[in-house]
């Protein structure tokens, strides 16, 4: 029996290779070894913002709002539609407008919340999805659908189709890396599973791997106490040596695999460290990124790694950040978050700019569904609560292959329902592996007899936001 | 390439001028290609044309017929098939399947030409044992007729020593001893076969039997500590778990095995262990986030019991039925809510009724618990008692207080309404006592304080008790009542089982939503498949003694099939989870047939099956490849030479523990926690999962006891499933991550630490680094390999010798106590040894 070996790029050369090393039993499991077209973009760096944040109050501008202040919320917006079990309870659903201010920004006008200072100043950049929706309204489904394509657990993440589809463009590091940050502020944070960077039914090693800012950022990354990179040298040649006389007398080609894991295991202990040593970036760096980015484990601190892993070749980032599930408190609480992601967020488009790597790199902002524009709980003049939205809610895309200061789709008066160009996750979710070079309908793996997709069997692409 | 992909496919094209065989040939071609759009689904059936039933395929359709036998040019399939219009040809270009290769063309036409023949599909009918020749075991007679018309032999024997290390994981999981090899290499110079039978007798007979088989049955049964989704509270199914391994190492009957799981409570008079075991089909996950929809949740529910039933048992993945019929397989959507049905009755609600425990809590037994009716308490008498005690203590301080209400009534209303007027003050309840929704929607007027039956109307007024120095006291009293009660419950498993106690129609739901139920279906097994017997109520009792009868026609195949990849770490039909029609054509189907009947006429003997496979000649082979058997068979399906693959990463584990000394083989009970790095669950979990490392025994149990948090494996454990749905194949890859946990996981370090004092009582190093070497791999080290080791030794003794500090760092790793005289320098050398043949591509992979 065979493995499937390391993180190594799946290039059609190595596929034949290991066809003839006996890894892979049946070519149709492996249908989509490269790119299907030219790319647009390189990778994808994915800024989840887990927990939903409230589109109201960033992105969907609804001014009319204002003077509806504690109305109803008239029955024939709302229409049949399921609520979640935290306010279906509820005998009134009040409208609350948004106590933050809007404004225009960049030569697009793009009209933006006050919350986001910085990231407004890529309004340019940014292409403003409204319209996007899901069927989920709960948390972990939502979630797992947003990443996975399907509800319930078991599907593999986004990242793991594409590091399945093509490879790495680094072998010392995994080709699918998760990074996850928890809010500064006291708020409302849901735990995350690993499914949502799993692989599913895809062979593990296209997992993706979560680094944490523990002593070991990969877990089980460094050597004992006691055994010195010369010492796991040493031992290593030693135990390759040996490895060495099994496969001569052997020929198990699993046994050069075996070899070949332990080099890998060797290098990535000195790449990873110094990825992750943002010790070595410069002060002016700390600024731009906020103060909060010397701390390990934060957001801000989180986006920079994102950079570091980006400039060395890793090809799906999928950044984690919690805390935006404001069923009370909500202008307190989304104001903590977007003190916490803000500015990084701007940090890192900017950087990507200078170094010319926005043009190949994919920025993805959003997160499982939207708010209520009806306030959960109590409504004052200056504090509400919103429920969970699945009907609506805005996630924007910047950088390779995007329409810069673009706003696609358009909600009514309330956020409530789309009335243009909606948009579902399948359509979101093609679009990307599009600009991948990955026909969604291609990149296809054969489990319990059918031929499974991340878009399952739905999936537009979306032409007009394609620059 | 095209050889390649031809012995791959397992097509024998090389022997085209023999029949073209529908089922081998044929079949693979048009379901994958075909089957899409002219298929078994009848809603997304293009052209009305049906090419899966012979009958349709001849058809007359407005003078077009896709198929006429002997007849290429008449038929249009073939025609379409090598049409260069764009618009005719099939498959069409939208459907982005690739066109058929020119040998696919060729089986074809030839199958036109010959007359278009049609089989059953092999998997649906039941299976017959084909003759074996007097006197040939069934096994080998099978592997080596398909060997010899591949031109390939048997490989020669594997030494005797490889060969127990083979069986003895392989039934236990587990390193066979020095002691248990060297009493087999002298036993065998004497008498192979007996020693040979003796040690699998041996095997079979120890407990570590029952554990080794368990655990591939808890990834199907998607087993687990915790409940899964965004609370991952924590469940206590484990008697369940104690439960399989019971029954392996009694060897129970496999239909009883089925029986029992499926529908033990509705067996007569079941017994406490006939309803654990029904925890098979309680296993699911439970959703218990706010806000979450219950019947939402508890569709869900019943869908995984489906799949996992049909999965585990059927080999057919039923999923695909929950919104349409099957594309490929004759699963009905009807057929699908007609099992849905099956398992439909019981009073769940889709949500968690019962709770204890708390929500800070100092070590594992103290956190909160969760799960959902119907539960069994197993209670000691002792701790019936001590509950019905604690309960009625509770219960007349909470009624003594309640019945004071005319006092606090007022003062209580006033709160809430201060409360609600209050934004500040409501702000700070939310914060600080986390009471959201509370406040504002509980009716003071019609609040009745003796009959508090809505949790949220109580939580109320005891915050309000709790906070006014008036009740105070008799609220503390009540509390402290309610956690001696949580603790007495925490002793006492409480095991979700099956029980049918609702009545439940059940609807077709449109799409797989619970929210457009369509059409009423009764419960049912598919209709294609063999009836009930007439007269036979259908529930869970019939479905498995339905699923155990002769005349099924997977069961047994799909049964044998994963006991037989068990082995050879690749089934007869290497798609375990899938022997329908897009799933992979047996190897050896005679093989297969004959191994289902005889298991069925053995009575469901799972050890004299094991007997039959771990005595074939084909398992005792040598596992040495060669250039040419690896050009002709790279994946070993057709078992030239003897099986190897790498061990499951628990069962790595048990093998670092076993050599090591440190295994404590404690049995049963409730899971533990081993070393894992620390802040994995905080970290995912917000803090609101904390790990609490055991301590002493708990770290060194058979990996099947670790605690199974369904949101974060095990940290030591790689290439295992999420055991969280069903999971019947296993995982094999190879990442520099699972080197470094075995190179670096203090569970590794601890054990080389362990075992190189364990080596010190032997001679000298010679002595040591062979016994080492042996016990690891199961034979004796050669000079080359001496010379190697040796060399490791030298270099590791000159570099703690001049660095005293890395020695001692290194040998105190782990929480076991150090003994030996080992100067620190030796002991750290050494534990570099341990670890580096812990760490060799054959220890790893027998």
């Amino acid at each position: 029996m065979s493995t499937e070996s390391s993180f190594a790029p799946f290039s059609r050369r190595n596929w034949l290779k290991s066809l003839a090393l006996a890894s892979l039993a049946d070519p149709k499991l492996f249908a989509s070894p490269a790119a299907h077209f030219a790319p647009r973009a390189k990778r994808i760096i994915w800024l989840t913002q887990a927990g939903a944040p409230s589109q109201l109050d960033l992105f969907d501008y609804k001014p009319g709002l204002a003077s509806q202040f504690d109305k109803d919320l008239p029955n024939s917006v709302r229409g049949e539609q399921r609520l979640t079990g935290m306010t279906a309870g509820q005998k009134r659903f009040p409208i609350a407008p948004s106590v933050f201010k809007f404004a225009q920004h960049g030569q697009s006008g793009m009209w933006l919340s006050e919350l986001l200072p910085h990231t407004s100043k890529f309004a340019d950049e940014i292409c403003l999805i409204r319209s996007l929706h899901t069927e989920a309204i709960n948390h972990d489904p939502a979630m797992t659908l947003l990443q996975t394509g399907h509800q319930i657990g078991g599907r593999p993440a986004f990242g793991a189709w594409v590091s399945y589809g093509l490879g790495s463009d680094n072998l010392d590091l995994p080709a699918f890396v998760a990074l996850i940050s928890r809010p500064s502020g006291p708020t409302n944070a849901q735990p995350l599973h690993e499914r949502m960077w799993g692989s599913g039914f895809l062979p593990s090693k296209y997992q993706g791997v979560r680094m944490s800012s523990g002593k070991d950022p990969v877990l089980f990354l460094s050597n004992p106490p006691g055994i010195t990179t010369e010492r796991r040298r040493a031992m290593l040649d030693d135990v390759a040596a040996l490895n060495r006389l099994k496969l001569a007398d052997y020929h198990d080609p699993e046994t050069q695999a075996r070899i070949d894991q332990y080099e890998m295991a060797f290098r990535m202990q000195s790449a990873v460290p110094d990825l992750a040593d943002l010790s070595k970036e410069p002060a002016d760096i700390y600024e731009r990124y906020g103060p909060e980015s010397k701390k390990p484990g934060t957001y801000a601190a989180n986006c920079i790694l994102a950079r570091r892993l980006a400039e060395r070749g890793v090809r799906f980032i999928q950044l984690y950040h919690r805390g935006w599930d404001q069923h009370n408190n909500l202008p307190s609480g989304i104001k903590s978050q977007c003190h916490d992601t803000d500015q990084p967020t701007a940090a890192l488009l900017a950087e990507l700019k200078e170094r010319g790597m926005l043009d190949d790199t994919l920025v993805i902002w959003g997160g499982e569904f939207g708010r209520t524009v009806y306030s959960q709980g109590v409504l004052t003049r200056d504090n509400h609560g919103r429920d969970h939205h699945p009907r609506c809610y805005s996630v924007w895309m910047a950088g390779a292959g995007v329409k810069g200061g673009h706003v696609h789709g358009e909600t009514d008066d309330f956020s409530y329902n789309i009335v243009k160009d909606p948009v579902h996750i399948h359509d979101l979710n093609a679009t990307a592996l599009h600009l991948l070079g990955l026909d969604h309908t291609r990149l296809t793996y054969r489990f319990q007899g059918r031929d499974y997709r991340l878009t399952d069997i739905h999936g537009e692409i979306l032409k007009g936001v394609l620059a | 390439m095209k050889s390649v992909l031809a012995l791959l496919t397992l097509s024998p094209l090389a022997t085209m001028a023999a029949e073209v065989s529908f089922n081998r040939d044929i079949r693979p071609l048009l379901s994958d290609n075909c089957y899409y759009c002219h298929g078994f689904d009848e809603k997304h059936r293009e052209a009305g044309l049906r090419l899966d039933v012979r009958e349709s395929a001849l058809k007359d359709n407005d003078g077009v017929r896709a198929i006429v036998p002997g007849d290429l040019a008449r038929s249009d399939l073939w025609q379409r098939i090598i049409s260069k219009d764009e618009d005719d040809v099939m498959p069409p270009p939208k459907a982005h399947k690739k066109p058929f290769t020119s040998e696919q063309r060729v089986l074809i036409k030839r199958w036109i030409e010959q007359g278009a023949k049609y089989e059953a599909h092999w998997a649906f009918v039941p299976p017959m044992r084909a003759a074996v020749p007097g006197g040939e075991a069934a096994i080998d007679h099978f592997i080596e007729k398909r060997l010899k018309a591949e031109g390939l032999a048997f490989s020669s024997q594997a030494e005797a020593g490889l060969l127990l290390r083979r069986v003895t994981f392989d039934l236990t999981g587990m390193p066979p001893t020095i002691a248990e090899l060297d009493a087999f290499e002298a036993a065998v110079s004497k008498d192979f076969e007996k020693a040979y039978t003796d040690a699998i007798a041996r095997l079979l007979k120890s407990p570590r039997y029952g554990e080794r088989m368990a655990m591939d049955w808890l990834d199907a049964a998607r087993y687990a500590d915790t409940n899964g989704y965004q609370m991952d509270s924590i469940r206590m199914n484990w008697p369940w778990r104690d439960w399989v391994v019971r029954a392996f190492n009694d060897n129970m009957r496999f239909d009883r095995f089925t029986i029992e799981q499926l529908a033990g409570d509705m067996l007569p008079k079941p017994t406490q262990d006939q309803l654990v075991a029904t925890a098979f089909n309680r296993n699911h996950m439970l959703n218990a986030e706010g806000g979450t929809i219950a019947e939402e949740n508890r569709t869900k529910t019943v869908f995984d019991r489906v799949e996992t039933t049909s999965a585990v048992w059927l080999g057919l993945t039923m999923g695909c039925s929950q919104c349409h019929d099957h594309k490929f397989d004759p699963i009905t959507q009807k057929d699908y809510y007609s099992m849905f049905a099956l398992f439909n009755q019981l009073v769940e609600t889709g949500g968690v009724d019962k709770r204890f425990g708390k929500k800070s809590y100092s070590n594992m037994y103290d956190s909160l618990y969760a799960l959902e009716s119907p539960y069994l308490m197993l209670a000691t008498p002792e701790q019936e008692a001590q509950m019905k005690s604690a309960q009625s203590n509770r219960d007349s301080a909470e009624k003594a207080l309640m019945a004071r209400s005319a006092e606090f009534k007022v003062p209580f209303e006033t709160w809430v309404k201060q409360v609600r007027a209050d934004g500040d003050l409501l702000l700070k309840r939310i914060e600080e006592d986390g009471l959201r929704r509370i406040a504002g929607t509980i009716k003071l007027e019609t609040l009745n304080y003796e009959k508090l039956t809505n949790k949220t109307e109580r939580a109320l007024v005891e915050l309000f008790l709790r906070g006014d120095a008036r009740w105070a006291s008799a609220m503390k009293v009540i509390d402290e009542l309610r956690a001696e009660e949580d603790k007495i419950q925490q002793q006492i498993p409480h095991v979700m089982v099956m029980r049918d106690e609702k009545k439940r129609e059940t609807h077709i739901l449109k799409r797989g939503n619970y929210e457009t139920p369509g059409d009423i279906v009764p419960p049912a097994v598919p209709a294609s498949m063999p009836p009930l017997p007439a007269g036979t109520k259908a529930d869970r009792m019939a479905l498995a003694k339905w699923l155990v009868s002769p005349q099924h026609p997977l069961m047994s195949r799909v049964v044998i099939n994963r006991l037989w990849q068990q082995f050879f770490g690749r089934g007869i039909v290497k798609t375990p989870d899938d022997f329908g029609l897009q799933g992979a054509l047996p190897s050896h189907p005679e093989l297969l047939d004959w191994l289902a009947v005889e298991f069925r006429e053995s009575g469901w003997d799972v050890q004299h099956m094991i007997r039959l496979i771990v005595g074939s000649k084909t398992y005792r082979q040598s596992a040495v490849v060669t250039p040419a058997m690896l050009a002709k068979d790279p994946e070993n399906a057709l078992l030239a030479r003897g099986p190897r693959h790498r061990l499951d990463s628990r069962f790595l584990r048990d093998q670092a523990l076993a050599l090591s000394g440190l295994l404590v083989e404690k049995r049963g009970g409730p899971a533990v926690m081993p070393y894992q790095p620390p802040g994995i669950w905080e970290e995912m979990s917000f803090g609101k999962n904390r790990y609490f490392q055991g301590t002493g025994e708990d770290l060194y149990r058979r990996s099947l006891y670790t605690f199974w948090r369904r949101s974060v494996a095990p940290a030591s454990f790689f290439d295992v499933p999420a055991r969280q749905s069903c999971a019947v194949k296993p995982q094999r890859t190879s990442t520099p991550l699972h080197a470094l946990t075995t190179l670096n996981d203090v569970t590794y370090v601890e054990a080389a630490r362990v075992w190189a004092e364990k080596l010190a009582s032997l001679s000298d190093d010679d002595a040591r680094l062979d016994h080492a070497f042996r016990s690891a791999t199961g034979h004796h080290l050669d000079a080359r390999g001496t010379t190697t080791l040796k060399q490791t030794l030298a270099k590791a003794r000159a570099h703690y010798q001049a660095h005293p500090k890395d020695a001692e760092q290194l040998i105190a790793t782990g929480e076991s106590k150090r003994l030996s005289k080992l100067t620190p320098t030796e002991h750290a050398a050494w534990t570099t040894v341990c670890l580096m043949i812990l760490n060799l591509d054959e220890t790893l992979n027998p």
